[in-house]
C-alpha cells in the first residue's frame, strides 16, 4: 500500500516477522476503519501501536488475532495466514476486561488455557502457581465476582500468559491501572520480550510507547503512515538546538537557520544540515557570547506531531490519562 | 518447560467442547437450575387448583332444566315418561321440572315463566302430550325438540312396550378407531415436543446475554472460531436440556405410577413406545439445535437485553406457524400438507413426530434426520458468520450501540 509504505521501515532487526500484514484494510458499513495497513513485528520484539482512540489499533489488532477477517490484504501471524492455527501460540488481553464472576480464580486462568489448548488440570496446577508467584495466592480459591478490579485484572492478564505464548497481544494493557500496577505491566512485558516472546500491545499513551518499544506504528484514521524503529521515529525529526548568548544580536545571527525563534533568553532552531560546527565557528567569531548551547533530540511526542500531524496529536492528547485528569 | 509440548491447536470440536464443558457444569451448579427445574411444575400446581376450583364450581351450578306447564294429568304423564326413559338416554334427556299444573281453561305465558326466578330454567314444554309446544331460545329448543317428542310419545303411550337389550360384541378396534388413537398419540408427542423446544431454547438467548455482559465473548472469539463457540453453546444447552427433561420423565412417570396409571390413555404409537422416546429426543435435539442457533444469531444482532426480546419475537411467531402446519398435515397423512411440513426444516421434527406415531417405517426418520443435520449445520454456519460479523464490529471506543435497522445489520453481515 503505497500511502503507508512510505514511511514503513523494514525490520531493523532482521529477525524473522511474527507478524506480518500487508494493506489490510476493514469497512463497517461502508466506513473504512482501517485502511491498507502495512506492519512488520519482528520475533522477540517489542511492537507498540500508537494512536488516538478510534484511530483503528482495536480492529488493526482483532483482524490480526482473527477474531474478524480484513476485507482486503494479507496477514501472516506466526507463518500462518489464518491466526486461529495458532492459536496455542498467541496471548490476547482485549481492552474490555471479562471473565465468568462465578469462576475461581485459578478455574478462570486455566479455562483460558483450555481455549489455547491448554490441557485444564495442566491449565490449574499452573494457574495456582502462577496466582502464587504474583502474591494473589490466597485468591486463587475465591470468585471473580468476590476479587477486586485491580485483582481481577490480574487474574485475566495470567490468564493471558498461561499457556506460554511466543506472541502476546494486549489491547490498552495499561487502562484502568493504577501506577504502581503500570509499572509492574512494564516490568512483565521486559521480561516477556528478554524471554523471546513477541509483545505487541496498543496505547494511546506516548510515554508507555517510548519507554517500552523497540518500534512502532503510529496510526491515524484507520491508516499507518509510519511503521518502524523508535528511533527512526525521533529521527524524523531535526534535533532541537537551545542557545543561551550574552549579545542579543549581531552579525552572528545570520548564521542560525530561518526556523530560530527566541523564548525568553534562549533561541530555539533546528540543528542545520551542515552540523554544528560551522555554527559554532560564526558563533565565536561573531562574539555572541555563548553561554549555553544543547542540543536535544526529539522525542516520540514530537514525531508523533510530525508523522501524524497536529489533529491526530491533540486528539491524542485528549484521550491521554493525564489529560482527563485535568 | 515450553507452550509447544503442552497445548496444542484444538480442533473446532475439541474448542466446542472446552465452551460446551464450561456452560454445562456452570449451568448445572447454579442456584437458577433448580428455580429452572421447579419452573414448570408452578403452571402444573396453578392448572391442579384452576382445575379443582372449577369442578367445584361446576358441581355448584345445577344442569338445565324444562319447565312441564300443562294440565295436572298431562304433567304428571311426561314426568312419568321422562323418568321412564332417564335410564336409557343418558345425558340426553334435560331434567324435567312442572312449573305449573294448569286448570281446565286456564291460560298461562310460557316466555313469561322463563323471566321468572328459577335460573335453571332453560326452556318451558307446555300444550298437550299430543302436541307439545316449546318455549326457549332458539338453540335450546332445537336441541330438545327430539328428546321431548321422544317423551311425549311415551307419555302417549304410542312408544314400544319392551326394550329389547342389544347384545355387545366388541372388537380390538376399528381401523377408523386405530387411526384416531394413533393421531391421539401423535398430537401428545407434537405438543410436548413443541412446549419443550420453546420453553427450553429461550435459555440459548439468556446465555448469550449473560456472555455479552461478561465481555467474554471477545476472549473465547481471538482463541478459537465462533463456529466452536456457537456449538459449543448449542450443545451445552441441549445438553441442560436433556438433564432437565430427564428429571421431568422421571418425576412424571414417578407421579403417573403412583397415581396408578404410567401412560393413561395414549396408544402405543406405530413404532412402538421405546423407539418413539428415542426419535422425540432426537427430534427435540434437532428442533432445539434449528430455533437455538436463529436465537442465536438474533441474539448476536441485538446491542441489548431488550432488543433481544424484540428480536426474538418473530422467531417464537413463525416457530407457532410451523407448529401448526406440522399440526396439520398430521391429520393428512401422504398429502403435499405432510411432504412440504416434512420439508421446511422448522416443521420437520414436529411433522416425523406425528409420523412416528403413525407409521411403523423407520427409513423417513433416517432420510430426514439427515436433512435436519444438514439444516443444523447450515443454520449454525450462517448463525456463527452473523454473530462473528455484528458482536466483534466496533471497539470500546465505538461501542455505543448503532441505531440501524434489522434488515440493515444482515446485509452487512452478509457481506
Amino acid at each position: 500500500m503505497a500511502g503507508n509504505a512510505a514511511g514503513s521501515g523494514a525490520p531493523s532487526s532482521g529477525r524473522p516477522l511474527a507478524i506480518e500484514a500487508r494493506g489490510i484494510v476493514k469497512r463497517f458499513d461502508g466506513v473504512t476503519a482501517v485502511d491498507g495497513v502495512d506492519l512488520s513485528v519482528p520475533e522477540g520484539a517489542i511492537y507498540g501501536i500508537l494512536g488516538p482512540n478510534g484511530a483503528g489499533k482495536t480492529t488493526t489488532l482483532r483482524m490480526l488475532l482473527g477474531i474478524i477477517d480484513p476485507d482486503e490484504g494479507v496477514r501472516r501471524v506466526l507463518g500462518h495466514e489464518r491466526p486461529h492455527e495458532v492459536a496455542h501460540a498467541i496471548g490476547y488481553l482485549p481492552e474490555e476486561r471479562g471473565l465468568y464472576p462465578a469462576m475461581k480464580a485459578y478455574e478462570a486462568i486455566a479455562f483460558v488455557g483450555a481455549l489455547r489448548g491448554l490441557p485444564l488440570a495442566e491449565g490449574r496446577r499452573r494457574g495456582r502457581a502462577l496466582l502464587e508467584e504474583h502474591g494473589l495466592g490466597y485468591a486463587a480459591e475465591r470468585q471473580i465476582r468476590q476479587l477486586s478490579k485491580g485483582m481481577a485484572q490480574q487474574v485475566q492478564l495470567l490468564g493471558t500468559l498461561v499457556h506460554e505464548p511466543r506472541l502476546v497481544i494486549f489491547d490498552e494493557p495499561f487502562s484502568g491501572l493504577d501506577a504502581l500496577n503500570q509499572g509492574k505491566l512494564e516490568r512483565m512485558i521486559r521480561t516477556l520480550a528478554a524471554k523471546g516472546t513477541t509483545v505487541i500491545f496498543s496505547t494511546h499513551v506516548i510515554a508507555h510507547a517510548e519507554r517500552l518499544c523497540d518500534e512502532v506504528a503510529i496510526i491515524a484514521g484507520g491508516k499507518v503512515p509510519f511503521a518502524g524503529a523508535v528511533d527512526v521515529a525521533r529521527d524524523r525529526i531535526r534535533p532541537q538546538v537551545r542557545l543561551e548568548t550574552r549579545a542579543q544580536n549581531g552579525p552572528w545571527r545570520q548564521a542560525l537557520p530561518d526556523d530560530a525563534r527566541r523564548e525568553g533568553n534562549f533561541l530555539y532552531f533546528s540543528l542545520p544540515d551542515s552540523g554544528i560546527e560551522p555554527l559554532l565557528r560564526a558563533l565565536i567569531e561573531g562574539e555572541a557570547g555563548i553561554l549555553s548551547l544543547s542540543i536535544e533530540r526529539a522525542g516520540l511526542h514530537d514525531a508523533f506531531v510530525a508523522i501524524a500531524g497536529e489533529a491526530a496529536a491533540k486528539a491524542l492528547e485528549r484521550d491521554s490519562p493525564e489529560e482527563q485528569g485535568r | 518447560m515450553t507452550a509447544a509440548n503442552t497445548s496444542g491447536r484444538l480442533s473446532t470440536f475439541a474448542a466446542a467442547m472446552v465452551i460446551a464443558r464450561r456452560d454445562f457444569t456452570a449451568i448445572l451448579f447454579s442456584r437458577s437450575f433448580i428455580f429452572f427445574l421447579l419452573g414448570p411444575l408452578f403452571p402444573v400446581i396453578v392448572a391442579a387448583l384452576a382445575g379443582g376450583i372449577g369442578q367445584k364450581v361446576q358441581e355448584n351450578t345445577a344442569q338445565p332444566q324444562l319447565g312441564i306447564v300443562m294440565q295436572a294429568a298431562d304433567a304428571a304423564a311426561m314426568i312419568k315418561a321422562h323418568d321412564a326413559l332417564a335410564g336409557r338416554m343418558g345425558g340426553n334427556l334435560p331434567d324435567f321440572i312442572v312449573v305449573k299444573r294448569l286448570a281446565p281453561g286456564e291460560r298461562f305465558d310460557p316466555a313469561e315463566a322463563l323471566k321468572g326466578r328459577n335460573a335453571n330454567l332453560a326452556a318451558i314444554a307446555s300444550g298437550t302430550p299430543a302436541a307439545p309446544v316449546l318455549t326457549g331460545p332458539p338453540g335450546r329448543i332445537e336441541a330438545w325438540a327430539g328428546p321431548v317428542s321422544i317423551v311425549a310419545a311415551q307419555a302417549l303411550g304410542r312408544g314400544p312396550q319392551a326394550y329389547p337389550d342389544v347384545r355387545l360384541a366388541g372388537t380390538a378396534t376399528s381401523k377408523a378407531d386405530q387411526r384416531s388413537d394413533h393421531v391421539k398419540t401423535a398430537q401428545a408427542g407434537q405438543m410436548l415436543l413443541f412446549l419443550l423446544t420453546m420453553l427450553l431454547a429461550g435459555m440459548v438467548l439468556s446465555n448469550l446475554v449473560e456472555e455479552k455482559g461478561n465481555k467474554i465473548i471477545e476472549i473465547l472469539a481471538a482463541a478459537i472460531p465462533m463456529d466452536a463457540v456457537f456449538l459449543g453453546k448449542l450443545f451445552a444447552m441441549l445438553a441442560v436440556s436433556l438433564v432437565g427433561i430427564a428429571v421431568w420423565a422421571l418425576a412424571g412417570g414417578a407421579a403417573s405410577l403412583l397415581a396408578g396409571s404410567a401412560m393413561p390413555d395414549l396408544t402405543q404409537p406405530a413404532v412402538g413406545w421405546p423407539l418413539f422416546f428415542v426419535l422425540g429426543v432426537l427430534y427435540f435435539s434437532m428442533a432445539y439445535l434449528l430455533l437455538g442457533s436463529v436465537y442465536l444469531a438474533i441474539g448476536s444482532m441485538a446491542a441489548t437485553v431488550r432488543e433481544v426480546q424484540t428480536l426474538s419475537m418473530p422467531a417464537t411467531m413463525l416457530q407457532l406457524l410451523v407448529f401448526f402446519l406440522a399440526s396439520y398435515a398430521m391429520t393428512q397423512p401422504g398429502s403435499p400438507a405432510e411432504l412440504v411440513a416434512l420439508i421446511i426444516p422448522f416443521s420437520s421434527p414436529y411433522a416425523m413426530l406425528a409420523r412416528a406415531a403413525q407409521d411403523g417405517a423407520l427409513w423417513p426418520h433416517a432420510a430426514t434426520l439427515a436433512w435436519q443435520v444438514l439444516w443444523v449445520v447450515i443454520f449454525v454456519r450462517i448463525g456463527a458468520r452473523l454473530f462473528r460479523t455484528r458482536v466483534m464490529q466496533s471497539g470500546p471506543a465505538g461501542g455505543k450501540p448503532q441505531r440501524r435497522g434489522l434488515m440493515a445489520r444482515f446485509r452487512s453481515a452478509r457481506a
